[in-house]
Parts: structure tokens; C-alpha cells; sequence
């Protein structure tokens, strides 16, 4: 601030808790003088329900269904992430056709993530029907988790060490019916935004940050990748099968609202590659491993074999007791990294568990983005990092 | 890489490194608090390493466990060398008289909010930190939420049949 800025009187406005362009209960200090913001500091924790603490308090399977309600968006990419790192921490693996299975419905996780934040972002910048569209095109991907779980959004369905369920013999069917719409509403959205003039002019050089800077401020996923850092979690260092899988990394350039807009929007066409990839060379098999204590056995032993009926009787009600130590596993989910430590002290429950937000760590940066710019290209930088607040606060 | 770590640490930091562990191929160095700046300065500046994503500061409490005895608390900083794609893992264990240990934030911005969150739920200062409040939890609530200390209690809900009593706390 200038010297002769800082004799001016400025304002303090309030954004939020209560404002639907925050995306949830987020609050954020503007210090506005006239239009220009002069200081913005984002309050969280309206949504903290010691997600951390609790998981501390339960059987390692009973933590599963609580990662969903972190990032309600994408449960899936949370389940995934989770049950990856106690697979790490008991060093089993699973049958190859879990993986590609979980690949499958994490992509279009991925492509629902995407969709409700494509939807939601155009909102606030003025494109009322984008809203519609997107959450048309969102349920046909909710079909999928009601095909495979039973349930349409806290869907639960993966197991430390398998699914839930076998996948339904119709699957081939619900997810291939899910991409054809879906590919028909991203031609839309692209003839809908991609060169709509005042979409550009909202987006095109706002909230800009460099490669190094979003380094610094602990940028991942699209945010990252939008300043043209290539960093995917999925190339990198590949988890539940991804390197067998063909496909490519959008990069941004200019690290504005308008490059983080047009990766999420290139992922979303790569996702759907990839789930269709995994749907051609899904292998056959059981849906569960066979790893005694651990993993509960299929329904026909625990019916006929007595050993099985034991261990299905020890799992449910004593857990298992992983080995003393700590993992962390990271996986892409839609919004970034995220990643999961989990420290066991060899009982029954979690000694720690330490969720990775990506939401959280890429809102933090938040103010580098805003100061200095206008008060409505706040909106507009919200939206581009795509936050969710129920994983922000946990 | 491990070796490239192990080497590059043993040379410069000699004094500072305790010990090291893997466990499932991760590795992850024990580190005096009192070097914990200059080590993690010169992991993200070295031009063979460049750690440069800060990804996570997590903090565990020990309490009442055998690793207690190093010291009650834990802090993990989780490293990750965008250019050799590797992650590695810096521990330093803390006292439970005076869990404080230096900020990181001169290095990276990213470690701003991750350290009031430590501090918030599990009661870690770190010393030099520009803006050390509360950030998840409200305002009026007392110590750290995290710490195996921690009374957990449960409020019973007011329904019409007990609205007129006084809320009860069951511990």
C-alpha cells in the first residue's frame, strides 16, 4: 500500500458464512478500499466435527464411512485414499480386478467432482444455466453409485482390501450410459463458456499466481497444474494401478482462473478415457482378498466352513491389529492431493489419522490470490480452487 | 534417492540427525528440533534434492505409549521433491512440558496454515510463526482437541421431556 492509499478510509465487508458464492460455510475478511481489495483473511472451522479425533475412537473399518462426509463431493477419491494407506500399513495387496474397478469409479468420481464445481463456478460468474446442466449431467453418475452401492452419494463402497459388494453384472452398462451424456454436456459446456466473451473477461487474468508462487503456497491438483507445474499424483507415483493406464496431464500457463478452468475441463475428457479404458480390460475375479483377520471372507464360507465363520466374527467385532508404525499415501483426488497418514500403535483402532486436505492447504493461498485485485474477482478465485468446506474443516 | 538423502544429511548435518526408519519403503529422518530450520532450509535449496512442496505438517501425541519416552509429541513435515518425485518424511520429537519448535513459514507460505492447525488441536508452538491462533475450533473452547489428554465427553440433547433440566455431561 501507497502512502497516499493508506490515509484513505477503507472497509471492512463480511463474505459470508452465508454467501452462495463461498461454496459452504466459509468467511471472508475483505478489506476494501472502494473496489479494490486491500487484505482478505479467510475464517474456516463452521463446519469442524473432529473427524481426526473420532477416527481415533474406532475399529480401522468403521473410519471408512466417515472419509465420505470430508469431501462430500467426491466420496469415492476419499474411500480410495483411505483404504489404500492401511493396505500399506498391513503390506497386503489387492485382486487386479478391485483395482481396476476402483480406478474406474474414482475417474468418474472425478468427472462428478468436476461437473458440480463446473456447474457452480459458471454460477457465480453470471452463467445461471450452467448450474442445471452440470447437476443433469451429475446424475447419471450418482446412477452409477446406486448401481454399484445402493446408495447415491455417501456411497461407502470400498473395503480395506476390496468392495463392498461384487460389481453389479449391469455396470458395463450404467457407466458406459454415464460417459455418452457426459460427453455430450462437455460439447455443450465448451460451446457454452470456452469463448464466451464476458465468461473471458471475468476469468482471463484474475487471481493469477506463478509456478513458483503456488510451489510455495502448497498448491496441488488442477490449482498446480494450471500454472503449468506438472505434478499428478497419478503419474508420479502411481497407486492402485494407474501406470497401467494411457493417459494425459492438462497443464495450464498463466495460472489465472481461466487455465484452472480449462484443466479441470481437459480432466474430465481424459477421466472418462481412462474409465473407459478400465472398463475394456476389466479382468475377472473375486471382488475381495483372501487375507485371514483382515478381510472378511466370501458369504457361501462363513456358511459352510467354521474357520471362516471365526474370522467373520473376530473382524467385525475386534477389528484387526496392523504392525507398529506409520504410512502415508497420497492419491489424486479431484480437488488434489490428498493424502492419508495413519500412525498404528499396533491395536485395534488408529492411533492417528491425519488427513491431507487438498482444499485446505490450496485455500490458505487464498489471499495471495485476492489482494489486490476486485472485490468481484473474489467469487471468481474461490470458485477456481474449488474448495470444499466440509473437507477444509473435517 | 534414500542413499542421496542419507549421504547428502551425514555430510552436513551430522549432529542433527538422530536416527532414521522405513517402514514400507517410506523413509523418514528423526531430526534435533534445535537444527529442524537448517536441515529443512537446505533439503528445499539444494539444487540435487529440491524439496520443494511442503505437503503436510502433522503432529502425534505419544501419551502413555512406549514412544513416549523420546519425547511426548511428534511433528512430521512431509516433503516431496516435485523433480525427483520422491517423498520424504522429517520427524522431530518434542517434550510434553514445552512442545515448541521453529516455524517453517520463511521457507514455504503453505506451512502458515498447516502450523496453526497443529497448534490449534494439538497444542504445538512454533516459535517465530506470524500469526498463531485458532483456526478449526471456536473461540471459546479450551485446549487442544487432539492431545490423548483430552476429556471426551458427551452433552445429551434437549428434547422436550428434558428441556427444563439442566444439560447433562456424561464423561
Amino acid at each position: 500500500m501507497t502512502a497516499a492509499a493508506s490515509t484513505r478510509k477503507t472497509l471492512n465487508l463480511n463474505m459470508g458464512p452465508q454467501h452462495p458464492a463461498t461454496h459452504g460455510v466459509l468467511r471472508v475478511e475483505l478489506e476494501l478500499d472502494g473496489e479494490t481489495v486491500v487484505k482478505a483473511t479467510p475464517h474456516i472451522g463452521y463446519l469442524h466435527t473432529g473427524i481426526e479425533k473420532t477416527c481415533e475412537s474406532k475399529l480401522y473399518y468403521k473410519v471408512i464411512p466417515m472419509t465420505d462426509r470430508m469431501d462430500y463431493l467426491a466420496p469415492m477419491s476419499n474411500n480410495l485414499g483411505y483404504c489404500l494407506a492401511v493396505e500399506k500399513l498391513l503390506g497386503v495387496d489387492v485382486p487386479e480386478k478391485v483395482k481396476w474397478a476402483r480406478v474406474c469409479l474414482t475417474e468418474m468420481t472425478r468427472i462428478k467432482s468436476h461437473l458440480v464445481w463446473i456447474g457452480t463456478h459458471a454460477l457465480d460468474l453470471g452463467a445461471m444455466s450452467m448450474a442445471l446442466y452440470a447437476f443433469r449431467e451429475r446424475e447419471s453418475i450418482i446412477d452409477i453409485y446406486e448401481a454399484v452401492s445402493g446408495q447415491r452419494m455417501m456411497s461407502t463402497y470400498f473395503r480395506i482390501g476390496g468392495l463392498a459388494y461384487d460389481l453389479p453384472p449391469d455396470f458395463d452398462k450404467w457407466v458406459k450410459r454415464a460417459i455418452k451424456q457426459v460427453e455430450s454436456g462437455l460439447a455443450d459446456y465448451e460451446r457454452l463458456l470456452n469463448e464466451n466473451k464476458i465468461f473471458r473477461m471475468r476469468t482471463i487474468n484474475v487471481a493469477k499466481i506463478s509456478a513458483d508462487d503456488a510451489i510455495n503456497w502448497g498448491f496441488t491438483g488442477p490449482c498446480l497444474r494450471g500454472s503449468g507445474v506438472n505434478y499428478d499424483v497419478r503419474k508420479a507415483n502411481p497407486y492402485s494401478g494407474y501406470e497401467k493406464f494411457d493417459f494425459d496431464v492438462p497443464l495450464g500457463k498463466n495460472g489465472d482462473v481461466y487455465d484452472r478452468f480449462m484443466v479441470r475441463q481437459q480432466e474430465m475428457y481424459q477421466s472418462i478415457r481412462i474409465a473407459r479404458q478400465a472398463l475394456d480390460g476389466m479382468p475377472d475375479g473375486p471382488y475381495r482378498a483372501r487375507i485371514p483377520g483382515v478381510v472378511l471372507p466370501p458369504k457361501e464360507d462363513v456358511l459352510s466352513k467354521m474357520e471362516s465363520l471365526i474370522f467373520h466374527f473376530k473382524i467385525i467385532t475386534e477389528g484387526f491389529k496392523p504392525p507398529k508404525g506409520a504410512v502415508y499415501q497420497a492419491i489424486e483426488a479431484p480437488k488434489g492431493e490428498l493424502g492419508y497418514y495413519i500412525s498404528s500403535d499396533g491395536t485395534n483402532k488408529p492411533h492417528r489419522v491425519r488427513v491431507r486436505p487438498p482444499s485446505f492447504v490450496n485455500l490458505s493461498a487464498l489471499p495471495k490470490l485476492v489482494e489486490g485485485g476486485m472485490v468481484a474477482d473474489v467469487i471468481a478465485a474461490i470458485g477456481s480452487i474449488d474448495i470444499v468446506l466440509g473437507e477444509v474443516d473435517r | 534417492m534414500e542413499e542421496k538423502v542419507r549421504q547428502y544429511l551425514e555430510a552436513n548435518f551430522k549432529e542433527a540427525v538422530i536416527r532414521e526408519d522405513n517402514f514400507r519403503g517410506q523413509q523418514s529422518f528423526y531430526v534435533n528440533r534445535d537444527y529442524l530450520f537448517e536441515v529443512l532450509e537446505s533439503l528445499r535449496g539444494d539444487k540435487n534434492l529440491e524439496f520443494n512442496l511442503l505437503v503436510d505438517i502433522c503432529a502425534l501425541d505419544w501419551l502413555g505409549l512406549p514412544e513416549e519416552k523420546e519425547g511426548r509429541f511428534e511433528v512430521v513435515y512431509n516433503l516431496y521433491s516435485l523433480k525427483n518425485k520422491y517423498r520424504l518424511l522429517i520427524k522431530v520429537r518434542l517434550g510434553g512440558d514445552d512442545p515448541i519448535v521453529d516455524t517453517v513459514t520463511p521457507i514455504w507460505h503453505s506451512a502458515d496454515w498447516l502450523e496453526r492447525e497443529v497448534w490449534d488441536l494439538m497444542g504445538i508452538r512454533f516459535s517465530g510463526h506470524p500469526n498463531l491462533e485458532k483456526i478449526v475450533t471456536p473461540d471459546d473452547l479450551e485446549g487442544h482437541p487432539l492431545r490423548k489428554d483430552f476429556p471426551l465427553t458427551y452433552e445429551m440433547p434437549q428434547f422436550s421431556y428434558n428441556k427444563n433440566e439442566p444439560p447433562e455431561v456424561i464423561k
